[in-house]
């Protein structure tokens, strides 16, 4: 694949600024999201994980603009984002649309689900007629499952399942190009789970659209993604192609990660080898020197402690990358 | 079989507005020493509120109805003096969210230690050094440093640290653990679910384990009940289930979850509609609505629990005819 990319990030960093320790005391800056690169193909699925505070909902909302990034550059279709002024990137923001985990708090209960799903297709289109509009609201309701009957129904007379449905039509109804993804499916029972992924794979196959996923559930990841990114505090510690890295994980996060999740068979379970974390991971606010894994890693030497590991990969950058000085020694756990 | 805790036939109903809603319904179940019962279900499954009725717990508008033994003590409906001897001392629970649970104004030691000087009489210096020596067994890093810390100071991770050490103070032999893991991170929840192994072979603690991830369940449950609109429709030993669930139900829950492990099924099989409206059960079997194998008897009767072989039962109409 050599097209060119719909989305380029470049360098990212996300910093916010917290009050300091003293009333007196200069601000602290902490650095949510931090030198973050990727490419995004059209029609593509880019899974990223990692635990609580490691940044995946923060770069999400970065990188569609909801959240001002500090440094790097967010390259959409060859434009930057970055220098844009907001009422210039309004215009654009019919093309990338997200969605979010908890499906009813993201649903304004005074409105009807029809103008909820409406509301963006009249932004965009002011001129459109309403016809037309509720048209196009009857379909989009179809595709995701709903019937259009419940046009003039409020979100609390729905299922968080149903609502979640009225969340992604409200992302589809503009046709957009790249929807990310956060943890769209976490709140929803597991008999509902399942709806929700195949009903963002089957929209994805139709529209050609682009995903950005974000998930703490490994396997739901597993499932959907053609590239998976692997973030700990902040910074990409792996990103590779959805079956190598799940097949042989290269950064010991990734491994310690893989390894941790529960899987359904207690046969596996009960066998499966141990590579148990110690402690929990550091404070954002005071990160460890050099590679920020460095305090939970059976690996980790000297040289992780004074550099930086930096993200290398074996000559095709879309193959394999991985952040970790020791990565070549422990190929195999 | 040493049998710690015996349930008969426990329903749970609250009053609403709209007219009584039973939340459990006719459940029965046994737990022994050093056994790890795993309850599965979705929300409002009953899972949750089986063991809250168990424990005495429910909330006002609540009603347990049944039988429920302890160690052959019967102790469902016993007034709260009675109950309180034996609920936080010999019966504990451990809950999702570690920090609600935990009370914000005071320091962990002060909570720890207070649990033995009310159940066990111990003097306050007793009290702080067995509390203290708890924390070390449940692998709080720096125990000492951190024992006079107040909650928030804790991560979540080591905040269940803490609440497992208070459930396990006055060594339980029963531990009701209701979505110990839910709010913590993989890697957290490796560590605490290593944990709650180690107790339960080293003090043979009989462990309730209230899950809606099937991965935690078969992590450590010797058996598995999986629960329906507040009726438990399919009980096997752990790995029965996993491999040969004979509940429709169970079998299409299975088959719908992602894996870890390559199986490149581009969609994922899923169960038809949303979990049922209590206060709107169906008559007949409540997964009848969503079950491809539902038949017109199915939606006319409701199925009991039905034994299909040692350990192992069912409620399905199409499973005992086959």
């Amino acid at each position: 694949m050599t097209a060119d990319p719909l989305l380029s990030v470049r360098g990212l960093r996300v910093q916010f600024a917290l009050r300091g320790a003293t009333l007196f005391a200069p601000p602290r800056q902490l650095a949510a999201v931090d030198d973050v690169s990727f490419e995004l193909q059209a029609g593509e699925t880019l899974g990223i994980v990692g635990e609580s505070g490691c940044g995946k909902s923060t770069l999400g909302r970065a990188l569609l603009r909801l959240l001002p990034a500090t440094a790097g550059q967010i390259v959409w279709l060859g434009r930057d984002l970055m220098p844009l002024a907001e009422p210039a990137v309004r215009p654009l923001r019919r093309d990338f649309q997200i969605i979010f985990q908890d499906p009813l708090a993201a649903l304004d209960p005074r409105m009807t689900v029809g103008d909820i799903v409406a509301e963006p297709l009249v932004t965009f289109e002011p001129g459109l007629p309403p016809s037309e509009v509720r048209s196009r609201v009857r379909d989009m309701l179809g595709k995701v499952g709903l019937s259009p009957e419940m046009l003039n129904r409020y979100p609390h007379e729905f299922s968080g399942g149903q609502c979640q449905r009225i969340g992604i039509a409200r992302a589809m109804i503009l046709r957009p190009r790249l929807i990310v993804c956060d943890e769209p499916a976490s709140a929803l029972d597991v008999s509902i789970q399942a709806q929700i992924i195949n009903l963002l794979a089957a929209l994805q196959r139709e529209f050609g659209l682009a995903l950005i996923f974000i998930s703490h559930n490994l396997a739901v990841v597993r499932h959907l993604s053609h590239r998976v990114m692997v973030l700990y505090l902040g910074r990409v510690v792996e990103i590779a192609p959805r079956s190598r890295l799940f097949a042989a994980p290269r950064h010991p996060y990734t491994q310690a990660l893989l390894a941790a999740a529960p899987s359904p068979d207690p046969r596996r379970e009960r066998t499966k080898p141990r590579l148990s974390l110690s402690g929990d991971p550091p404070s954002p606010l005071d990160p460890p020197s050099g590679c920020a894994f460095r305090t939970r890693c059976r690996w980790a030497s000297e040289i992780c402690a004074q550099e930086h590991p930096t993200l290398r990969d074996d000559g095709d950058e879309r193959a394999w990358q991985v952040a970790c000085h020791h990565w070549e020694e422990i190929r195999s756990p | 079989m040493d049998t710690v805790l015996a349930v008969d036939d426990l329903s749970v109903r609250f009053a609403s507005p709209e007219g009584e809603v039973a939340a459990v319904d006719g459940v029965s179940l046994a737990i022994a020493a050093g056994e790890t019962l795993g309850v599965v279900g979705e929300s409002g499954s009953g899972k949750s509120q089986l063991f809250l009725a168990i424990m005495g717990l429910l909330a006002a508008n609540g009603r347990a109805q049944g039988r429920v033994r302890y160690r052959g003590r019967d102790i469902l409906g016993l007034e709260p003096g009675a109950l309180n001897a034996i609920r936080g001392g010999r019966i504990a629970m451990v809950f999702q969210d570690p920090m609600t649970s935990l009370n914000p104004y005071l320091r962990v030691s002060r909570q720890l230690s207070e649990v033995l000087v009310v159940h066990e009489g111990l003097s306050e210096s007793q009290a702080r050094r067995q509390a203290l020596e708890m924390l070390d067994r449940v692998r709080i890093p720096d125990a000492r440093r951190r024992f006079d810390l107040y909650p928030h100071e804790f991560s979540g991770g080591m905040r269940q640290r803490v609440m497992i050490a208070m459930a396990l103070l006055c060594r339980p032999d029963l531990l009701i653990c209701d979505e110990p893991t839910t709010a913590l991170d993989v890697t957290v929840q490796a560590q605490i679910l290593d944990l709650l192994a180690d107790i339960r072979r080293d003090f043979r603690t009989a462990i309730a384990l209230v899950s809606h991830d099937f991965g935690v369940i078969a992590r450590l449950a010797d058996r598995v009940m999986v629960m329906y609109a507040g009726r438990a429709v399919e009980l096997a030993d752990s790995q029965a289930i996993f491999d040969t669930p004979r509940h429709p139900y169970t079998r299409a829950l299975l088959t719908s979850l992602p894996r870890t492990e390559p199986s490149d099924t581009p969609e994922l099989p899923t169960i038809p509609g949303y979990p049922p409206n209590l206060q709107r059960l169906p008559p007949g079997c409540a997964f009848a609505p969503r079950c491809r194998q539902a038949e017109e008897s199915c939606r006319a009767t409701v199925p009991l629990l039905i034994p299909l072989g040692p350990g192992r039962s069912a409620a399905c109409l199409k499973v005992s005819a086959a």
